[in-house]
């Protein structure tokens, strides 16, 4: 049972996130119609840098450039239809209550902050859901083909944490389908001549100018060259750093460095420890093992998960002498359905992950590993019949077929939780403002939305909300006071600095010809946050990962090795550059874990649960976003808090029993 | 349980299982977009059937590392089939020989010990090598950016369902939406057209009533984009639907002709 412990970080500073003032459901509408705006012909003397071309950067660079902003996008793929909001699986949540379920904006905001485990603000959130009927207009305007109902209207499904069906969705694959959306209005833009787009390029520092972020260095991954680029904002959406654990979900080269580079250069990485954990994913199989893969959650509106209920049955399904399907209905234990009445299978994704990993440990586990859990479909199948699971679900199963090489229609799947989504990032103010003036962090790598836990199908939601319509408008109340300050040249000393510092960095990291691949040690980094700051924290782990990650950091820079020359394309220095950030990010993580003495969301301290072993949150001492500051290399950074004060509800314990 | 001892596990699993097999790989190596490329023989033992083919390529690169080497480039993300970023020609086929099936889910179970594996880039003037297995696809966005969208701005739209769609109409754009711009059917064709690619895209807004605007515009900007860029002309071989891993069919290859021939004709 937790105790309430003393911290010794209760005289950190507070920083204010600028929330306008006035009644919760009309900050958003004042703030619009109080805000600074651009004439159209100053619009086209200003200049913005967005980095990143996924839902969020796609969105916004789209939306910028049709304003009149001169946009220049930047993309590490060789096209922006690439970046991985394109493997997003089940759908995008909105309050249009055309189910007439009772939906609304107030019970999209509620889900979420509860979801969140009363750990986001309330402000964001509920801009968030306001704006998000305005998403499906204008995806539908695109032409993006949601499911439909015969009658022609649009589909809905339901997903976790919610007890409305408010998800759109096209087949399993929605992310695809809203970033073809968004990277054909880009495309229209490119066509045009008002974005510039630089595909297969990365960024490595962003460059500030007397206190304003006024340019980026990256690296053309194919001539390996650094360049330089100067704008009069900065907008960066990079996406999460889940694959500091290695194994995720998460595409390959998605990656932390632009978040890391942001921190170094004053902006406050916010909640780091935050991650998600999602519950149904194929299981680990190998050691050659590069990624882990997703299968929906809204598997979950159809799939009932379980385990047998006798440790000697799940023994003899492990050892290959049993098979699930021999299993009768009362030896199986439906545990989410046991434990969580109310939501059963539907509950938010921390709390099924954390139900799986219990059963398992305690020995109930199947699969050769012990590891996994049934995702069953036989009473779906049964109910509904064959074909209309596989409309619903086809292409997922024949994704699980493939590389299981099982048919989930006779057996069920074998799932297991893995990395997929960090809450934490960068931290951003009302406006999705870093604590540098005129950098903008928006989508997956910020941290504003969704406090310590993300509801399935609110990630896309937030990506193209922040990217269509909050950024545009926010940028402007910033550049307004931008019109008189001409474009900056590349020769300034800032960019000479800042160029110097990566190609010490590339010529440090060439010169060390070690003996070990990147990937060996980044699979090392991996292995330490998943058993010391995965789903299951506490003290003393903690404290043995942040030993384990500085072994691995000093491993890193004496004994990497990477081949090939630095001008070149060399896969493998990009690589070493992303994995020497993941290693900083992997110490913040552990940093941050370790100073939340609580368990809420995705975080959870073995030392603070319930008697029932449900997350037992401490709103007394920790209801704030813990925000770091970088203090140069070896330093320890300094922690400032955001405290989150609710003043439109109430917190209380999440309970998706009853 | 930690990951380390799932490792353990697993190992052990295997030796029982006798999983593995041992190829022969000859794959395309090419140090830059000028330099003439040949193929290099490597022998991989004890390759787990469980991996995919791209694992498989980052156990030999491993080798390669650790024998001081350069590592083959190839391109790769997701790794789930979906974002289009893999592309090999694997033994004469863009994708291995797996119907409906990117380079990324293949898997070596679909292989036999002792196989001799061969692996080239995509092959075609519309996408000219830049490193080993790695093209420049970039053809490919500047067909969409001739006019693979509707031209509506963010903003000031109606209601979602303001605009009800036949559900089979929906469906027929899904599937036609489903292209995850690989190229493999420009890889795939004896001409080196991008026709199946380009289909997808006007056969999508074609069938929906958001596309019908610019229905006319959009097919001839496309194909005479497409024209420019050095693609080939379509001589309905099928090569392009056998091959996609994404089943995408060339009946939206009839409906792009049809599209194109009645702009013309308005013209």
């Amino acid at each position: 049972m937790a105790k309430k412990q003393e911290t010794s970080q209760t005289e950190a500073p507070i920083i204010d996130a600028k929330i306008p003032k006035g009644p919760l459901a009309e900050k958003w509408t004042s703030y619009k119609a109080h805000q600074k705006l651009v004439n159209p012909a100053n619009k086209r003397r200003l200049d913005v840098i967005v980095v990143g071309t996924g839902l969020a950067g796609a969105s916004a660079a789209a939306s910028l450039a049709e304003l009149g902003f001169n946009v220049l996008n930047f993309c590490i793929q060789d096209s922006p239809r690439r970046a991985h909001s394109i493997a997003a699986q089940g759908g995008i949540n909105a309050a249009k209550n055309y189910q007439n379920d009772g939906d609304s904006v107030y019970r999209l905001f509620y889900d979420t902050i509860k979801g969140g485990d009363y750990r986001a603000r309330e402000a964001n959130v509920y801009r968030l859901a306001e704006v998000s009927n305005s998403i499906i207009d204008q995806c539908v305007a695109q032409g993006v083909p949601f499911a439909r109902e015969y009658g022609g209207l649009l589909d809905n499904r339901s997903f976790g944490g919610a007890q409305v069906s408010r998800t759109f969705y096209a087949r399993g694959q929605t992310g695809q389908q809203l970033l073809l959306g968004a990277y054909s209005a880009l495309s229209r833009q490119v066509g045009k001549g008002t974005v510039k787009l630089y595909a297969r390029y990365e960024m490595l520092d962003v460059v500030v100018i007397d206190g304003r972020a006024r340019g980026i260095i990256a690296r053309n991954l194919v001539t390996g060259k650094t360049e330089r680029f100067s704008a009069h904002a900065v907008v960066v959406g990079t996406g999460g750093y889940g694959n500091a654990f290695f194994l995720s979900t998460n595409a390959m080269a998605s990656n932390g460095s632009a978040a890391i580079q942001m921190y170094k250069k004053g902006a406050f990485f916010a909640n780091p420890a935050f991650a998600q954990i999602h519950p149904t994913c194929i299981p680990v199989h190998g050691e050659f093992q590069s990624k882990l893969t997703l299968m929906s959650e809204s598997l979950r509106n159809d799939g009932r998960i379980w385990v047998p209920k006798k440790k000697e049955d799940a023994e003899a399904i492990r050892q290959g002498k049993l098979k699930p399907t021999d299993l009768k209905d009362e030896d199986r234990d439906y545990f989410l359905e046991r434990r969580y009445p109310a939501f059963g299978n539907l509950v938010p994704r921390d709390v099924a992950s954390r139900a799986s990993k219990e059963r398992c440990d305690a020995g109930y586990g199947v699969g050769n590993t012990g590891l996994a859990v049934y995702l069953d479909f036989e009473d779906a199948i049964k109910r509904l019949g064959e074909d209309v699971v596989r409309a619903r679900y086809g292409n997922l199963f024949q994704m699980y077929e493939k590389i299981v090489d099982d048919n989930p229609y006779r057996t069920p799947m074998m799932i297991y939780p893995a990395i997929h989504y960090t809450m934490g990032g960068i931290w951003v103010d009302y406006e999705l403002m870093t604590t540098v003036q005129g950098l903008f962090c928006i989508g997956e790598a910020n941290f504003s939305d969704h406090g310590a836990n993300r509801l399935g199908a609110s990630a896309l939601m937030q990506g193209l909300a922040d990217g269509y319509f909050i950024l545009p408008y926010t940028i402007q109340n910033y550049l307004a006071d931008q019109i008189r300050v001409p474009r900056f040249s590349t020769d300034l000393p800032e960019f000479e600095e800042a160029e110097n510092q990566i190609s010490d960095k590339i010529k440090r990291i060439m010169s060390i010809q070690g003996k070990r691949s990147v990937d060996s040690i980044h699979r090392e980094l991996g292995l330490v946050m998943w058993d010391f700051v995965g789903m299951g924290r506490n003290k003393e782990g903690l404290v043995h990962a942040l030993e384990r990650i500085q072994e691995i950091r000093k491993e890193f820079w004496s004994n990497v090795f990477v081949p090939g020359k630095a001008e070149d394309l060399n896969n493998e220095l990009d690589k070493a550059l992303r994995l020497a950030d993941f290693i900083e990010i992997g110490e913040l993580m552990a940093r941050d874990a370790l100073l939340r003495e609580e368990s809420c969301g995705g975080h959870f301290r073995e030392e603070y649960q319930t008697e029932e072993g449900e997350a037992l949150r401490n709103d007394e001492d920790f209801a704030f976003a813990s925000c770091w500051k970088y203090n140069g290399e070896g330093e320890e950074p300094t922690l400032f808090k955001e405290m989150l004060e609710y003043e439109f509800i109430q917190r209380q314990q999440r309970n998706y029993k009853a | 349980m930690s990951l380390y001892s799932v490792n353990n596990e697993i190992t052990k699993h295997k030796e029982i299982m006798e999983k593995n097999i041992n190829i022969t790989l000859k794959v395309w190596r090419q140090a830059g977009p000028k330099v003439k490329g040949k193929f290099e023989t490597y022998k991989l033992d004890n390759i787990s059937i469980d991996s995919s083919f791209l694992e498989m390529l980052d156990v030999l690169n491993e080798r390669l590392i650790s024998e001081r080497k350069e590592p083959i480039a190839f391109d790769h993300d997701c790794r789930e089939g979906i974002c289009g970023m893999c592309g090999l020609y694997i033994n004469g086929h863009p994708h291995g020989l797996d119907s409906e099936t990117t380079t990324c889910q293949l898997h070596m179970r679909r292989f036999k010990d002792g196989d001799t594996i061969t692996v080239e880039p995509w092959r075609s003037t519309g996408f000219p090598v830049i490193k080993d297995l790695i093209v420049n696809r970039g053809a490919f966005d500047k067909i969409i950016q001739a006019g693979g969208y509707v031209s509506v701005n963010t903003g000031g739209i109606p209601d979602g369902n303001a605009i009800p769609i036949p559900k089979p109409n929906a469906e027929e754009a899904m599937d036609a939406a489903a292209c995850i711009g690989c190229g493999a059917c420009v890889a795939a064709c004896k001409n080196g057209s991008a026709m199946l690619f380009v289909a997808a895209k006007v056969s999508q807004f074609a069938l929906l009533p958001q596309g019908q605007v610019e229905r006319a515009a959009r097919a001839k900007a496309m194909v005479s984009k497409m024209d420019e860029l050095g693609f080939g002309n379509c001589t309905n071989t099928g090569a392009c639907e056998a091959e996609c891993p994404k089943g995408i069919s060339i009946s939206h290859i009839a409906r792009l002709n049809r599209e194109y021939l009645s702009a013309k004709f308005k013209d």
